[in-house]
Parts: structure tokens; sequence; C-alpha cells
């Protein structure tokens, strides 16, 4: 009798993880909530407003211009990181000492933390001293991210790129190993171009792992905060004031706890909507 | 320990007893009608019970946030549409 009881106690294991989600994240979310609806002066006063920061958040141009930027930001570091990323993972030795190589110097970015990311890219380039601006400026080029709302996009996009192009590198890396010789062997009989073997074979093998990517880099690069506001600090002007920059701005910065709860529950909603878009349209045609 | 902090206020109070009642009464039905009835629907989506809650949800919460900027308060209009909505996930998604 091999046939296993068709009820378990194995959720009683799933315990110990709800509560420390409850904790962590849905006692926070549910404080949010009351916020939002809430206004106060400190001292755990509050005064009940109803859906009034919900209203007020949703016809400003101050959002809607932050979630434009912010839209237009992921928009951009998507189109550019996947193709990169799977390129280079294509580029790659699949095998031998070189392997080791390029693997750990796609790790690298990936090991240095957000801040020093940040300043690092700050120093690197400054218009007079960082070896980037510098070097820009004596090519003739007139580059200030300082000052340049174009050049600080430019600066903020190339960081993002060389921070976490490798992430999808080795994801996509992950995918083509998994792919047995034998779909090679069976395509070389066939005469396949190298195009062929990359459309019908490689990237639908690699189709879960870019699922994975892409899932990733959208709610990073959506709520990204520390590398934008270490490096311009949203500016110049409110140029690169991302969703994340604007909200800590009404939350810490104004401390308008109420509508900054609202705007909060608003960017959950959207994280949650477009990856859950993203996730069944991307995993549907594999089921179909 | 009080629960001050957290600035409850009944009107949020009802909100989260109502998702709660939602889950416990996902739970009461699948407990009935074990397998969550899985199908594929209009939108060619492979979905279970869990799944018409969650995009009804997630749906009503844009319905009602579209309501409030394009029309303004109050939400009747939104709540109404939302759960007209709700219900044609449940019968055709």
């Amino acid at each position: 009798m091999n046939e296993k009881a068709p009820y378990q106690k194995g959720w009683i294991f799933v315990i110990p993880v709800v509560a420390l989600v409850a904790f962590n994240a849905v006692i926070p979310l549910m404080t949010v909530v009351n916020y939002s609806v809430q206004e106060t002066f400190g001292n755990n006063i509050f005064f009940f407003e109803g859906i009034k920061w919900f209203q007020a958040v949703l016809t400003s141009d101050r959002f809607h211009a932050a979630l434009g930027r912010q839209l237009a930001f992921t928009a951009t570091i998507l189109a550019i990181e996947l193709p990169l990323g799977v390129a280079i993972a294509l580029a790659m030795p699949r095998k031998g000492p070189w392997l080791s190589v390029c693997l750990v110097l796609m790790a690298l970015p990936l090991l240095i933390p957000w801040n020093v990311v940040g300043a690092m890219w700050n120093i690197f380039a400054l218009p007079d001293i960082g070896l980037l601006g510098k070097t820009l400026n004596n090519l003739s080029i007139n580059y200030n991210y300082t000052q340049q709302p174009a050049a600080a996009w430019v600066t903020l996009i190339a960081m993002d790129v060389w921070h976490w192009t490798s992430l999808v590198v080795l994801l996509a890396f992950a995918g083509l190993s998994s792919i047995p010789d034998a779909y090679y062997q069976a395509a070389k009989i066939d005469g396949a171009s190298p195009y062929a073997v990359f459309r019908y074979i490689q990237l639908p093998k690699m189709r879960r792992v870019l699922t994975i990517a892409v899932l990733l880099r959208f709610m990073d690069s959506f709520m990204i905060y520390t590398e934008p506001f270490v490096l311009t600090g949203g500016g110049p002007g409110n140029a690169t004031t991302l969703l994340s920059i604007d909200l800590v701005k009404v939350a810490l910065g104004q401390f308008d706890l109420g509508p900054a709860a609202a705007m909060s529950i608003i960017y959950f909603l959207i994280v949650l909507l477009v990856s859950w878009v993203f996730y069944t349209v991307m995993t549907r045609k594999e089921e179909a | 320990m009080t629960l001050t902090w957290m600035a409850w206020t009944w009107q949020t109070a009802a909100f989260f007893c109502f998702i709660a009642a939602c889950l416990v009464g996902m739970v009461i039905w699948e407990w009935r009608v074990p397998g969550g009835s899985p199908r594929r629907g209009i939108l060619a989506l492979d979905t279970t019970r869990g799944d018409r809650l969650f995009i009804s949800l997630l749906g009503s919460a844009f319905i009602n946030l579209g309501w409030l900027g394009i029309a303004g308060p109050p939400l009747w209009g939104a709540i109404i549409l939302s759960l007209i909505y709700a219900f044609c996930v449940f019968r055709w998604v």
C-alpha cells in the first residue's frame, strides 16, 4: 500500500512562516491602510478623512509625473538589460577555465551594496573630477549630470544596466546550461542556422528563467530608491524623481503620512497588477 | 501592548473583516467542494477559485481607484460595478 493519505498535517509546518509574514508584511500593510484614510499631526492623534487622500493623489500632477518617470525608467532598463543579458549569456563559454572567470566577473556587480553603487557612479560621472565625466568633457561632449536632465537619465540608466544586467546573464546562462546536447545535435543534423537554434531551441528553453528575470527586474526597478537617491537625489530639479523618491519626500520630508500611505497603496497595487500580468502572459503559452 | 499605533478605524477594520470573511468563505467552499474548480475561461486563462478571487479583488481595487480619479466620490457606483465585475469573473473567467 503505497498510496499517500489524502489529508496530511503538513500545513502545521507552514504556521511559523504565516506568523512571520503576518508580523513583517500584513500588520505593516494594515497600518498603512489605516493611515491612508486619516490625517495626523503627530503624537498618535488621528482624524478620519475617508478617501480624500486617494483622490488627492490620483488627481495630482506631481504623482502623474513621478509615475510617468518611473514607467519610463523601468521600460528602458528592461528593454536594454534583457536582450543584453541574453546576448552576453550566449557569448559566454559553456565549459573550461574561462567559464569560472566569466561567472565571477558577472557576479561582482551584484555583490556591491546599492548605496555603494550610487556613490561609485556619483564620483565616476562627476564632470570635473570623475573618470567618465572628465573624459567625456575632454572629448568636447558637454556632459554634466548634476545640471542636465538628459545626462542624469543616461547616467542613471547606465548605472542600473551596469549593476543588474549580470543578474539576467546568470539566469539566462542557467537556462542555457540546462539544454541537453541532444537538442543541438538534432539541430546540427537538420542543418539549422544559428538563428534557428536560438529561436526554436534556446529561447523556448530559457522562457522560464527569462520570466523570472523580467519579474525580478520589473519589481526591483519599479521600486528602486537607493541608487538614484545617492546618484542624483531626484535632480536636477525633479528630472529623476522616481515614484519611490517622491514617496519618501512626502512621507519623511513633509511628514504627510495620509497622502504617503495612499500613494504607497496605489504604488503597491500597480506593482501587484503588472507582476501578475507579466507572470500570466509569460506562463500561459508554456502551459498551452 | 496596545494597538493605538496602528490607528484603527471601524471603516478599515470592516474592510479587513471583509477580506478575512472572503478567505474563510473560500476555505469552507474548498472544504465542501475540494479541488478548486480549475477551468479555462473566456480569457483563456487556467484559473482556480482562489485565482478568480484574486482577480476579482485586484480588479475591484482598480475599478474603485479609476472611479475616484475620474468621477470622484461617492463610490457607490464603483462598488456596484465591482460586484458585477466579481460576479462575471467567477462565472466566466
